[in-house]
């Protein structure tokens, strides 16, 4: 093997080349990049579509296209993100390239898996995308596929939920990957609690995939057999009970959300440390956060029914669960701050993406709270409250930890740097549109407009505008970010440029094939910076 | 990682397994002859749950791996459990 490990994973050894040498790899670094490009694909699309919307919301009434087209953009809008993009999110790419070189292993467990994950995430993303061209036309459920609407319309809706069906699997198996990838491959010496913090937020992710996922399968299958067999699960016309839908489809999806999340605060745990230069403050306390996150995540799922119909006492019992997960998220936010107190902090560019997740994510998770308590949600539910919400969360702070991760880890995936100006300058297009561009949203959802709506009443018009001038500003900010970083080659980037202390920064930058010479010994914590 | 140790089951042992999985469903079967009502569901759910014990001892190799596995599967089982009974408890009180 010696020789083969002077050779970056970037450069072909095997007996293909080209782009064939990609798609036969099972070189995590390779898949952990090949996810990447794939979504970043689906990312621009996605964003292309939301740009698409905010044009026909610029003024009441219809400008460019109608009401049906409105309700086919938001449903496949909402899927490439969510099913697409973010639920693979950080797990499958940084979770891949980063994840095995942290707990100093060469490889996943199961490589070929790895990149069998892959083939469906692809196989699942065409087959939701051809609900746009086969059949009668694009779906209009909304990403959701609430029943009895998405058994009885008669618009493409078996192709999108049988495309999530297939993306669920791939799913399924990187959590598999990861959980035996974590109990077996850790270096000798790397106990548990010696493991550093990204690997341990992707164990809780894992364990979320895979025990969450299938019910999302088999209640997508369900719909497909009351379309086609007309078995009545769902529909009161057939003896089927729609509620029973709507708890199928959030035990999944809302412990969906941790799939999502906890990936990002992993990412986040990593960067503040390296940048404050300081141990992380509480390190046990932010590892088993993220087992009780995962935990307590499973039992809240019904806070997305209040207004559905449900019993009296499971609202007020699913409200009170919903309370207590916040406890853990806010555990991470205190540690992260206390951190970062009295560190000698040195403000690039991943860190100001960190510092941008941060303040968004407490923006989404506070909100989140006034959405978890019954009362008030009774009233803003389905507002573009939520809408302004989820959009805190999701692209605020999933997205934004991408970013952080991304310009932490590039130097590292390439072998190069990039430019920290427009870095810089990025994130101040991406801060201040963002905000520009949700913000009102809270606004008007409090006002009453409602959500998934093409048409609105005139005194949303500001609201509506402030938000479009946003959606360009933030369109800006990820052109700049993206030219910055793949438009021209930087300069050659050191092993370790920011300082970090986990064990990606001990390899060359790109790694070599098989990431470790050796194996390392582990001897002490993952964060030893005093 | 390399396998250090592997169990290697008699064959004989898989036969009573298998007898045991034909009696157990002949039960499941002979039992659909008796009208229990209300309890049909349980007594089908309790005996279908004495078979996936034994399958996942046996056939799975719970009983010779590491304990490690038995706390996951015990895990798994107790979420799987929570969750239905909170649906239900909808159902049970509307
Ligand atoms: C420039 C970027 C974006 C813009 C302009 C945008 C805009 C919108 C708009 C206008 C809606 C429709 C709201 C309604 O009428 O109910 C929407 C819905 C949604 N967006 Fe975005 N969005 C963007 C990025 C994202 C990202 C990054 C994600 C996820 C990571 C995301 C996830 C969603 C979801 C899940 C929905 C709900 C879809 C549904 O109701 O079925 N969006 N977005
Ligand atoms: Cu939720």
């Amino acid at each position: 093997m010696a020789e083969a490990i002077t050779h970056s994973y970037l450069e072909n050894t095997g007996k293909y080349k080209g782009i064939l040498a990609w798609l036969t790899t099972t070189d995590h670094k390779r898949i952990g990049l090949m996810y990447m490009y794939a979504m970043m694909v689906f990312f621009i699309v996605g964003v292309l579509l939301g740009e698409l919307m905010r044009l026909e919301l610029f003024r009441p009434g219809q400008q460019f296209y109608n009401a049906q087209t409105y309700n086919g953009i938001f449903t496949i809008h909402g899927i490439i993100m969510i099913f697409t993009v973010v639920i693979p999110g950080l797990a499958a790419v940084f979770g891949n390239f980063s994840m095995p070189i942290m707990i100093g292993a060469h490889d996943v467990a199961f490589p070929r898996l790895n990149l069998f994950s892959w083939y469906l995430f692809i196989l699942g993303a065409a087959i939701a995308l051809s609900s746009q061209f086969l059949g009668n036309g694009p779906p209009d459920t909304g990403w959701t596929f609430y029943a009895p609407y998405s058994t009885q319309t008669h618009t493409n809706v078996v192709a999108a939920v049988f495309g999530a069906f297939v993306l669920g699997f791939s799913s399924i198996l990187t959590g598999l990957n990861f959980i035996v990838t974590i109990h077996r491959l850790r270096a000798p010496g790397m106990t548990f609690f010696r493991m550093p913090l990204f690997p341990w937020s992707l164990y809780a992710t894992a364990w979320i995939q895979v025990l969450a996922t299938p019910i999302v399968g088999i209640t997508l299958l369900m719909v497909i057999a009351e379309r086609w067999l007309r078995i009545g699960f769902f529909d009161p016309s057939l003896g089927g009970d729609p509620i029973l839908y709507q708890h199928l489809f959030w035990i999944y999806s809302h412990p969906a959300v941790y799939i999502m999340i906890l990936p990002a605060m992993g990412v986040i745990t990593e960067i503040i440390p390296t940048f404050a230069q300081r141990r992380v403050f509480g390190y046990k306390a932010i590892a088993l956060s993220s087992l009780a996150i995962a935990l307590v995540g499973y039992f809240v799922w019904a806070h997305h029914m209040y207004t559905s119909g449900m019993s009296i006492t499971a609202r007020w019992v699913f409200s009170l669960l919903t309370f207590l997960v916040a406890v853990p998220s806010a555990i991470k936010v205190f540690n992260w701050v206390t951190t970062m107190y009295k560190g000698s902090i040195s403000v690039k560019p991943p860190f100001l993406f960190a510092l941008g997740f941060i303040f968004l994510f407490m923006i989404g998770g506070l909100t989140g709270l006034s959405l978890g308590s019954l009362a008030t949600d009774i009233h803003v539910h389905d507002t573009a409250y939520v809408v302004a919400h989820f959009h805190y969360i999701i692209f605020g702070g999933v997205g934004f930890a991408f970013f952080a991760a991304l310009h932490y880890w590039y130097p590292k995936m390439y072998g190069r740097m990039y430019n920290f100006r427009r870095a810089n300058m990025a994130f101040g297009f991406l801060f201040v549109g963002f905000n520009l561009l949700y913000f009102p949203q809270f606004v008007i959802g409090i006002m009453g407009m409602p959500r998934r709506y093409f048409d609105y009443l005139p005194q949303f018009t500001l609201g509506q505008q402030i938000s479009a001038v946003g959606g360009l500003l933030l369109l800006i900010g990820i052109i700049i970010m993206l030219a910055n970083l793949f438009s021209k080659k930087g300069a050659k980037a050191p092993d370790n440029p920011w300082g970090g202390s986990t064990l990606e920064w001990t390899v060359p930058s790109p790694p070599p094939v098989e990431n470790f010479d050796e194996i390392p010994v582990i001897t002490g914590e993952p964060y030893n910076y005093e | 990682m390399t396998h250090t140790e592997s169990h290697i089951t008699d064959y004989r042992v898989y036969g009573w397994v298998l007898l045991a999985l034909l009696i157990l469903t002949t039960i499941t079967i002979t039992v659909t002859w008796i009208d229990l009502s209300a309890l049909t569901v349980l007594v089908a759910l309790i005996i279908a749950s004495v078979k996936s014990f034994i399958v996942l001892r046996y056939f799975m190799h719970l009983k010779f791996e590491s304990r490690l596995f038995t706390v996951f599967v015990v895990m798994v089982l107790s979420i799987y459990i929570l969750v239905i009974a909170l649906t239900f408890f909808d159902y049970l009180l509307r």
